[in-house]
């Protein structure tokens, strides 16, 4: 691991950072995914790092903490030239990361969960009174009081990312890596976390603070870097910063980077007649007191980030999640969802982010797409040669590659197969269609194809609702904007001219 | 047997190889086990052995249909064989009993006792349905509580006793013969036939086979998924329920314990056969084909004069084998798409 000394470990010169990269440069399959990023960071600092998906920061944190060995450049901890090859590597090195999806066991004591696969042993058996005191000891040092027995699922998020956070501390991380830390935390629970992470930063540790959050960077950074397109925009202190400047910085404002997408002029008109309605909906969980109304010919989207509860607001809309509270109208009469099957039968459909919750990969085109409109061309016989036909003619129109109705589905391209997923809910225009990620992971030529095919159904009437975490997608399609942030409506646009800028520093 | 229509494309006979692999291993094995039983015995390849067979497999062969519904949408059902007890001996109670037996009975007219005794099956599989759908108790637990229960209904109702009258329609079903041929056979043939027809042509067999795929989907395309889980179970309780008149006739008794052998086989059947545990691929002539092996690998096995406890043994192996199979075939399948 070790190439070469330069000023020993434990020099303690201020200017020496503790993490220094230098150079680093990361393809996958010949595109770039980093290029000739210079990162450093310095002992007592908190970083925050903000851009884009797919801006190159969870690229460079995985480089960071030893999950890609793979990559051009050179990184230095506390001086020393370091290339790891594993997670455990940069561990061995003092580097720790605590991921947005917590890797906890809720069926685990807090205890248990601290000491996750190093249980302290006494012969042969499991050590509980050292374990739980020691675990203790551990939470209170964050200023916890937690009972190391409890059980983890029973305690709030915040807390679980807490114990997490303590337990990347204990094995000896100098420099924690935090990614999305604040995105399920309520506003108390986002200050407790601040609090421990300021006593940290007083103990000397290094905290990289990765976040879509930029009020939440602002507050916490020490400084921030701003990653583009796979390069490190800037590294500035936070004081000389405002949200505005970031997200200029973000997305490139007023630079030869501008394109497709980067703004849009709303034309929400509300004299259209309305389609769908929700009035205070919320699940009880991640999803409270949103109103939205859904016009025939208008597009509405919905953007926010990861978590922000949209993917919850599609599952209730198609009765897939049952409402705890809030009531839903289509075409003006309320009505309740027991089952998705009632929610298309009043002609409400659905096309879930990921196509293999909505495909069936070992089955032909065909099938995949009768599947939901087989009670109305069968009564009690299926019909395959009435299937072939309808498929044939959405594939002719969807321009779907091969040409086929019998291919099995998994040979398709992706963007092929988005286009099948598509094609289920054609043959019978449905009232309102809901598209959650609609372009996510196509090529461009497949993006454009979804892109009309939409835009054709809006034509035709069909009350649409988009929702996204790029706000390309959002700003290509959408009519009318809502933006949600952690579960709720935060701000909506209905017309006038909008740019990323407006949906990134609403959300 | 479900041959879908594979469009030529990349690695063609490897593609196909591995896609007809659940379907292609089991006739391999009937065929083998065929040629070595008929060169090992002189009077196993016989018209009259072959009927046997069939007379045997029978029963089974009704059970294992309703089967072949739950595990093509990748349920379970582990209650069959105490159902088909369960509904034998209720047929048994609304029949009048010698007086030479000591056990409760309501003496109804046949066709009554026929008709009720199908809606105990139905509540049976109903009970079933509604803790599987409504309550969400995975099939599994279910119908293994589901199992005991109907064995506490057999219990309750013969006593430690035996039932030996049945309703003269079911007694000719269950033990007659026509042109020598059992009317179980017949019987049992008519479920296949009707089940074949319902689950390749019909929009309910298409869901079935479309929620054993890929349920998620199923439920994101506005099919009832729960409604289509809630049918197959009732289905399956229904034809176990039928099986248990006709068997409790065929073997000319009702009484405790009396199908206790029938559940495994059943599942070794509808597994044999290249149905996947895992649902969505298989069907009625995969079932067939399980029925086949199993019932000429016993009726061999005793023609060969082969030790009887090594038997089981034999049994056992043939059906991890094809456990061996079925998971493989998956993963090739997965692999090849």
């Amino acid at each position: 691991m070790t190439d070469q000394q330069s000023g020993g470990a434990n020099a303690p010169s201020g200017s020496q950072p503790l993490l220094d990269m230098k150079g680093v440069t990361k393809t996958f399959g010949g595109i770039a995914a980093l290029q000739e990023v210079d990162f450093s960071i310095a002992a007592g600092e908190i970083h925050g790092l903000v851009g884009e998906n797919g801006a190159g920061k969870s690229t460079m944190m995985k480089i960071i903490a030893g999950v890609y060995s793979g990559y051009d450049g050179e990184m230095r901890v506390a001086g020393q030239l370091v290339h790891f090859r594993s997670a455990g590597d940069a561990l061995a090195a003092g580097i720790g990361m605590v991921h947005q999806e917590l890797s906890i066991v809720p069926d685990l004591s807090v205890a248990e969960n601290v000491f996750l696969g190093t249980q302290p042993v006494r012969g042969g058996m499991v050590d509980w009174r050292t374990m739980n005191a020691q675990a203790k000891a551990q939470i209170s040092s964050l200023g916890l009081d937690i009972d190391p027995t409890t059980r983890m699922g029973s305690l709030p998020v915040g807390l679980q990312q807490l114990i997490e956070l303590s337990r990347v501390l204990f094995s000896g991380a100098r420099v924690i890596i935090l990614d999305e830390p604040t995105s399920a935390l309520s506003p108390p629970e986002v200050e407790r976390l601040f609090t421990v992470l300021r006593r940290l930063r007083a103990e000397g540790r290094s905290i990289i603070f990765i976040s879509h959050f930029l009020d939440d960077v602002l507050e916490i950074s020490d400084r921030v870097t701003v990653f583009r397109n796979g390069r490190k925009v800037i590294t500035e202190q936070t004081s000389a910063l405002t949200k505005d400047s970031i997200i200029s910085h973000m997305i490139g404002r007023g630079s030869v980077d501008m394109h497709m997408g980067e703004t849009t002029v709303l034309c929400g008109d509300d004299t259209k007649t309305i389609a769908m309605q929700a009035d205070g909906i919320g699940d009880g969980r991640n999803l409270a007191n949103v109103s939205l109304t859904l016009r025939k010919g208008e597009i509405t989207g919905v953007y926010g980030f990861m978590g922000c509860g949209q993917i919850e607001l599609a599952r209730a809309l198609f009765g897939k999640i049952a409402l705890k509270s809030g009531r839903l109208k289509l075409g003006g009469k309320q009505v309740r969802f027991s089952s998705t099957a009632t929610a298309r039968a009043a002609g409400i459909a659905y096309v879930p982010e990921s196509r293999r919750m909505m495909l069936f990969r070992t089955e032909p085109v065909y099938k995949n797409i009768s599947i939901s409109i087989l009670d109305r061309i069968s009564r009690l016989f299926v019909k395959p040669g009435t299937e072939r036909q309808i498929a044939n003619a959405h594939v002719k129109d969807l321009q779907i590659r091969p040409q086929s109705t019998d291919i099995i589905l998994g040979n398709l391209s992706g963007g092929n197969q988005q286009k099948v997923a598509l094609a289920k809910w054609l043959t019978h225009l449905p009232e309102v269609l809901i598209l959650s990620e609609p372009t996510r992971g196509m090529d461009v030529g497949a993006k454009e194809d979804v892109i009309r095919i939409v835009k054709s159904l809006r034509d035709r009437g069909v009350a649409i609702l988009v929702l996204s975490t790029e706000p390309e997608t959002i700003l290509t399609l959408a009519d009318r904007v809502m933006v949600m942030k952690k579960g709720s409506v935060a701000r909506e646009f209905t017309q006038g001219k909008l740019e990323k800028a407006d949906l990134l520093s609403a959300a | 047997m479900t041959v879908s229509v594979d469009v030529a494309g990349k690695g063609g006979i490897k593609r196909f190889l591995a896609e007809q692999m659940r379907n292609i291993a089991p006739i391999f094995t009937l065929l083998a086990l065929i040629l070595f039983f008929s060169t090992q015995s002189p009077v196993f390849f016989s018209v009259a052995n072959a009927l046997n067979i069939m007379g045997n497999a029978s029963i089974t062969g009704i059970i294992a249909v309703g089967l072949t519904f739950v595990i093509l949408t990748a349920e379970i059902d582990l209650s069959v064989a105490a159902i088909a007890n369960a509904i034998g001996i209720t047929m048994a109670f609304f029949t009048a009993q010698p007086d030479y037996v000591n056990i409760a009975y309501i003496a109804l007219p046949g066709g009554v006792a026929i008709i009720l005794t199908l809606l105990a099956a139905f509540g049976l599989g109903s009970i079933t349905a509604f803790g599987v759908t409504k309550i969400g108790i995975p099939s599994f637990i279910m119908t293994l509580a589901m199992m005991q229960i109907a064995n506490g209904v057999s219990a309750l109702l013969v006593r430690g006793q035996i039932a030996y009258e049945f309703p003269d329609l079911i007694t000719t079903l269950g033990s007659g013969t026509i042109y020598g041929v059992r009317w179980s056979i017949i019987v049992c043939i008519l479920f296949f036939i009707v089940a074949h027809l319902v689950l390749t042509y019909t929009r309910f067999g298409r869901y079935v086979y479309m929620v054993g795929g890929n349920r998620e989907a199923a439920e994101y395309s506005g099919v009832n998924v729960k409604l289509i889980i809630a049918s197959v179970m009732v289905i399956c309780a229904l034809c176990s329920g039928i099986a248990g008149m006709l068997g409790v006739a065929y073997f000319g008794s009702a009484q405790q314990n009396g199908f206790d052998d029938f559940l495994l086989t059943a599942i070794a059947a509808v597994v044999v056969g290249g149905t996947s545990l895992f649902g969505g691929r298989g069907g009625i002539g995969n079932t067939i084909i399980g029925l086949l092996v199993l019932g000429v690998l016993n009726n061999g096995l005793d023609l060969i004069n082969i030790d009887s406890f090594l038997k089981i043994l034999i049994r056992g192996l043939i059906l991890l084998i094809a456990l061996v199979i079925n998971v493989y075939a998956q993963k090739l399948k997965e692999g090849a798409t």
